[in-house]
């Protein structure tokens, strides 16, 4: 990945801000610029909004694959939380023993290192998700 | 729009071909494609060909250029394309080559579908793969594919207590048929121990709940159905083309359990045949990952919610039982080179109803589907073929 393509969606990923169609009130992550519900109604209405990173695991899976980037990392896991705003967050959860994942489990996110050294040499960083220990 | 047949179908041996290129392998299942129709190249008025990633894979793009210059037809300036839409290209293909030949825009197309995945180191097709669900979001966050349809297996899971062993049961129906399938990437029967026990790819899916990586090509000819019988006394009508998307990123969807893709497909195909499950004598299931096949027979009415596995444990999915499940052997065992593979199940289907399936014969198949997934489920392409 070269660096504008990383950088493009840094505010985002650095910050978990979302989207909010002003007509139906749902939110979105990633940000979208139409509401799918909505469609026309919501062109140009679409409003930022700043999750909290609080959420819960919706689904999980432990992955032991040799994966480009994530090579020094694995076996690691991976999950979809579900957030208390509406959207559901693709991310890894650190931080824990993989055995202790299981669905329904509060967690928060936190600003890491996302995977090492790609193509281009350029460090990314990003969300994960850790325990969260008072939900 | 007219009336659409399959004249003519070939395929590769699925597998491992270090000895075959991509260009070699088009052109081989094209040519016994068009073999099997009795017509020559230079008959087809135009190419559309399904290919996921050649790109990537061998650093080769413009495929359908290339492939029609190789399979002798420069001379004769046909227009050749290349379709694209993950896993289904190869169903996308055929979609859009019935589109053609149905609109009446041209009356001789091959379809075909191609993809040479063995050129590259795992990790590697691993990422190209992943290509296929959304790379900002997704994938840039250490997402596989195989990871993805792991967390699809454990919702799943939890929803209906679903078991390993229940799961298992899919890939051992599937290596069965892939026995007696002589272009079968895997040609051996296989145990639920040998599934539960394979190594672990993404929790709860092994490496036996996952699909090879397969290179392969298969091609069918397409001519109005009114016109079929002049080129071959078995013509296949296709009943039904249809094709639904839905949301990229499984984070995006309500639900992880249900493919509102594949249900929207399949209701517009049972609506377009005017048939219902009931009439599906056999079905060739996107099996790419064991929980996609599940969601799949769910998703098209084979089985009730959280009801698959019983079809399983019941014996019906096997060649010979009610519904005749992946008589090829499915991604799983024939193998999945992913361009081909749409294209790929439509070639079996052909054979069976033609009677031509050898070992692994459905007896009296008379309406065969088709179902290819691209994706986490997020593009399902359904065809339905009659005998005619
Ligand atoms: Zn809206």
């Amino acid at each position: 990945m070269v660096v504008p393509r990383f950088w493009r969606e840094r505010r985002y990923r650095y910050s978990l801000i979302g989207t909010r169609c002003p007509v139906c009130g749902t939110v979105y992550f990633p940000p979208r610029s139409v509401c799918p519900k909505c469609g026309r109604k919501s062109m140009g209405k679409m409003e930022e909004v700043q999750l909290s990173g609080k959420g819960k695991v919706y689904s999980y899976t432990i992955v032991h694959q040799n994966v480009l980037g994530f090579k020094y990392q694995k076996p690691y896991v991976m999950a979809i939380i579900e957030t208390p705003e509406g959207p559901k967050i693709t991310g890894q959860i650190v931080d824990v023993d993989p055995e202790e994942v299981h669905i329904g489990m509060p967690v928060h996110a936190v600003f890491r290192r996302i995977a090492e050294d790609g193509n281009s040499g350029i460090i990314q960083y990003g969300y994960k998700f850790v325990p969260d220990e008072n939900p | 729009m007219r009336d659409v047949a399959i004249i003519g179908a070939g395929e590769t041996k699925y597998g491992e071909h270090w000895d075959k290129s991509l260009r070699d392998l088009a052109v081989e299942a094209g040519l016994k494609a068009l073999e099997d129709a009795g017509i020559c190249a230079e008959d087809i008025q135009a190419i559309f060909g399904g290919n996921m990633s050649a790109g990537s894979f061998v650093g080769q793009d413009h495929v359908g250029a290339l492939i029609a210059d190789f399979a002798g037809l420069a001379e004769h300036k046909i227009p050749a394309m290349r379709i694209e839409s993950a896993c289904a290209s190869g169903a996308a293909a055929l979609h859009t080559g019935y589109m053609a030949v149905a609109s009446g825009m041209y009356d001789i197309v091959l379809v075909g579908g191609v993809e040479k995945m063995t050129d590259l180191p795992g990790d590697m097709v691993t990422d190209i793969l992943a290509g296929a669900a959304d790379r900002e979001w997704e994938v840039f966050l250490g997402a596989t594919f195989p990871s993805l349809a792991a967390m699809m297996a454990r919702r799943y899971m939890y929803e209906y207590g679903m078991t390993r062993e229940q799961m298992a049961l899919f890939p051992v129906i599937a290596h069965k048929h892939g026995a007696m399938n002589p272009d079968a990437h895997f040609q051996r029967e296989i145990t639920v121990d040998d599934v539960l026990n394979a190594p672990m790819v993404a929790d709860p899916l092994t490496l036996m709940n996952c699909s090879p990586v397969s290179d392969g090509a298969a091609a069918v000819v397409l001519a109005p159905a009114e016109i079929a019988k002049k080129y071959t006394d078995s013509p296949i009508k296709i009943l039904a083309s249809t094709y639904a998307n839905e949301y990229i990123s499984l984070h995006s969807r309500k639900s992880l359990t249900e493919s509102l893709s594949t249900i929207e497909a399949g209701r517009k195909a049972y609506k377009m045949a005017k048939k219902e499950p009931k009439d599906i004598d056999l079905a060739e299931i996107h099996d790419a990952f064991s929980i996609i096949a599940i969601e799949g027979l769910e998703g098209l009415g084979f089985a009730k919610k959280g009801e698959a596995a019983k079809l399983a444990e019941e014996g019906q999915l096997y060649y010979d039982g009610n519904l005749p499940y992946n008589p090829s052997g499915g991604l799983k065992a024939k193998g999945h080179p992913v361009g081909a593979t749409g294209v790929g199940q439509v070639v079996e289907i052909v054979k069976q109803l033609r009677n031509e399936a050898g070992k692994r014969q459905v007896e009296n198949a008379r309406v065969g589907m088709a179902h290819n997934v691209g994706g986490t489920m997020t593009s399902s392409i359904v065809h339905i073929l009659e005998v005619m």
